[in-house]
């Protein structure tokens, strides 16, 4: 198993979650997607640190996941916010700023 | 070099009259009361003043009388380098005593004059104005400063013109007046631009000597533009519209301004260009014919004018179309311009401030055609009139006569065709205004009275006739009038006896030999005393032994067509204010459809571009998110495709 099969994988995830984002209309299940696709940078970040030999690309996957972190909290709580006052989870209905 | 402290102080000429109007502006209605003292004060002290540097210099050796009195680095920018500076010289020391001697003297009469003119500080703030900007302007030792005082009494005119600028028609005369004028000074803007590109300085020393080595062709380009300036500021044909209408200004001021001093800095001009000159004939030669087109025109307008004012202003134009016409004949011919600008200054003069005084009289009546036999009740006025008349006439032994003499035998000086054009025409100009001047005179003073004293007249042919109590002016108005008739009485045989002021100018105008004209003198001096008295007697035998219709005739074509001055303003109205109406036209409506068009499709274009990206947003989250998606696969995309 080389390690191109990470890369592979990486690239499968990412476009798994590229495409939840796109077609499901459930906020949470969105922000599941983009989980995905940050765990999958991760993957390949770590995966070419490795390939070369060095931990540039480790340090990196660190940082991402603590802004991971962050970003849960403030994007659940902006969801939970969503849904009580408009008592639906649908980003379709989160149009306001259209205008 | 002798010590010369008066000349030194050449520039107080200047600031005192300057000072004197900025008070009389700055002060303004706190002055009301001391005012017009304050003016002729300013006006009396430059005065004086110049009579001191003219003993100082009559003191002085020939040679050294020649004074470049530097004052400031004016524009210091690199090659271009003008100096402010004062050139004191016989020439403007002339001019000096001519603007600051009869200005004193208008500046007296019109504190009488402008009596009961509620604004008669500002009328003295703009004459004091005047005075330091002609002052400037005969003064300057560069074309550079001498185009500031050119500019100046252009300002000042114009303010005096339309001083009465309640009346539409007087605003209009003033406006009239700045623009022509505006032609003119574009030709001495390019005069001086041709100078700095070809001689690459501006100042008279420089210009002067460098003018004998340069081109002909940028001399007479030069000189062609020198001439058109002069035409604009001294009214000579094509641009002499404005002089007529000008006549709208108070009388002081047509008498200062638009008869003795500013509309002769044409003449002015070509006299101190004479080096110049000298390198362009051709432009000489324009001078002279337009000198002599000009002298023609303003004598035939001057026939037909009924209006007092109008009739005098033809009568300066025809005159200041001699000078123009001497000063285009070179060197012969310069001092003589000079001579009869300085005669014609106090004779014009006199004559405005006398036309003035009838006018006050007569509750501000102008037309002619309604005074007659005026000598009863206003006797100096009369008098004074008289010598002004006789002057102009060119009857020996009064001021014209020295001047305009010598003009018309100089005519006759030359070759070829020139003579033969020159002379007669300046001898039947001679004899036309004896004519019209004769006219004038009668119509005023003589013949039978075209008003009545009172209502209850006892002649029955008198009931249409208005009624008038014409009476002397005050003292104030009649001593310079008396001064101004002692000047053209005396002056020009004063200066003309043993060629006095031939030789004063000569550090200027050079020494020149006498040539002989082509007619002997003796034929040519009987010749213009016989037409004058001619035109004088055709004059008397119709407007003054017989009667004047109150009414004009209708008159022949060439009457109606000098009524309303040859047609010039029919002329500029068809040939260029037409013209440039419809040029203007054009230019506005390429300015809304062109440069508007662009300016406005570029906006609604913005607009629309912006409309069209707004669909764009659609409110939908995943439709960003793809959008995003596909942007970044075709970064992607773009990236790898260029690396390989």
């Amino acid at each position: 198993m080389t390690l191109v099969h990470y890369l592979v994988l990486s690239g499968i995830l990412f476009s798994i979650g590229a495409v939840t984002v796109l077609v499901r209309r459930n906020a949470l299940v969105a922000f599941m997607g983009v989980e995905l696709m940050l765990n999958a940078a991760n993957l390949m970040l770590v995966t070419f640190a490795r390939m070369h030999g060095d931990l540039h690309g480790q340090v990196i996957a660190f940082f991402v996941m603590v802004v991971a972190a962050a970003e849960v909290v403030i994007g659940l709580a902006i969801i939970v916010s969503i849904h009580r006052t408009r008592g639906s989870a649908s980003l379709d209905d989160a149009n306001l700023l259209k205008n | 070099m002798q010590d010369t402290p008066l000349t030194n102080l050449a520039w107080l000429l200047i600031a005192i009259p300057l000072a004197s109007a900025a008070v009389l502006l700055v002060g303004g209605r706190r002055t009301n009361a001391w005012g017009h003292w304050l003016g002729v004060v300013a006006a009396a002290a430059a005065a004086l003043l110049g009579i001191g540097i003219l003993i100082e210099m009559l003191g002085l050796p020939e040679a050294e009388r020649i004074h470049d009195l530097h004052l400031f680095s004016w524009i210091p920018a690199g090659d271009l380098s003008v100096d402010a500076g004062l050139l004191v010289d016989p020439l403007s020391m002339t001019f000096v005593l001519l603007i600051t001697f009869v200005g004193a003297l208008i500046h007296v009469y019109s504190v009488a004059y402008m009596e009961h003119d509620e604004n008669r500080r500002r009328f003295f703030a703009y004459l004091n104005l005047f005075v330091a900007a002609m002052l400037v302007l005969v003064l300057a030792d560069s074309y550079a400063l001498l185009f500031v005082g050119w500019e100046g009494v252009g300002l000042a005119s114009y303010l005096l013109i339309g001083f009465w600028n309640q009346r539409t028609e007087y605003a209009v005369a003033a406006k009239k007046a700045f623009v022509m004028n505006r032609v003119g000074d574009m030709g001495m803007l390019i005069a001086m631009m041709l100078m700095f590109a070809s001689i690459g300085a501006v100042d008279f020393e420089t210009v002067f000597a460098a003018a004998e080595g340069t081109n002909e062709g940028i001399l007479t380009a030069t000189g062609l533009m020198l001439v058109l300036a002069a035409c604009g500021k001294s009214a000579q044909f094509p641009l002499q519209a404005w002089l007529g209408d000008a006549m709208a200004g108070p009388t002081p001021v047509s008498a200062l301004i638009h008869a003795a001093t500013m509309v002769t800095a044409g003449v002015y001009l070509i006299v101190r260009s004479a080096p110049v000159f000298e390198g362009a004939p051709t432009a000489q030669l324009v001078a002279a014919i337009i000198g002599a087109i000009t002298l023609l025109f303003g004598a035939i307008v001057g026939c037909a004018k009924d209006d007092i004012k109008k009739t005098l202003a033809a009568s300066t134009m025809s005159q200041i179309g001699y000078m123009v016409l001497a000063a285009g004949l070179g060197p012969i011919g310069y001092a003589f311009a000079i001579f009869h600008l300085v005669t014609h200054g106090f004779f014009k003069a006199g004559m405005f401030l006398g036309a003035g005084s009838v006018m006050h009289g007569m509750g501000d009546e102008v037309n002619m055609r309604r005074f007659g036999a005026l000598r009863r009740s206003m006797q100096i006025t009369w008098i004074t009139f008289g010598a002004g008349w006789l002057a102009i006439l060119g009857i020996p032994p009064f001021s014209g006569f020295w001047s305009k003499d010598k003009i018309i035998e100089a005519a006759f000086v030359g070759e070829g065709w020139q003579p033969w054009v020159f002379g007669p025409i300046a001898l039947l100009g001679a004899g036309i205004t004896a004519f019209y001047m004769s006219r004038l005179f009668f119509m005023t003073f003589h013949g039978k009275a075209r008003w009545k004293e009172s209502e209850d007249s006892a002649n029955e042919s008198d009931k249409d006739l208005p009624v008038q109590h014409p009476h002397e002016s005050p003292l104030l108005m009649t001593v310079p009038m008396i001064v101004l008739a002692v000047g053209s009485v005396a002056l020009g045989g004063l200066l003309a006896i043993g060629d006095t002021f031939t030789h004063w100018l000569e550090p200027v105008t050079g020494h020149v030999e006498h040539h002989d004209p082509v007619i002997a003198i003796p034929v040519l001096i009987g010749a213009t005393i016989a037409i004058v008295l001619a035109g004088a007697f055709i004059a008397w035998r119709q407007y003054a032994a017989s009667a004047v219709p109150v009414t004009p005739p209708e008159g022949s074509v060439l009457t109606r067509a000098a009524r309303v001055d040859l047609y010039q303003d029919a002329v500029n109205e068809a040939v260029f204010a037409t013209p440039g109406a419809r040029v203007t036209e054009v230019l506005t409506e390429a300015d809304t459809t062109v440069v508007d068009g662009a300016a406005r499709g570029l906006g609604s274009g913005a607009v629309g571009l912006g409309t069209w990206w707004g669909r764009l947003q659609t409110g939908f989250v995943r439709s960003y998110a793809s959008i995003m998606v596909v942007g970044v696969v075709l970064a992607v995309v773009v990236v790898l495709a260029t690396r390989v």
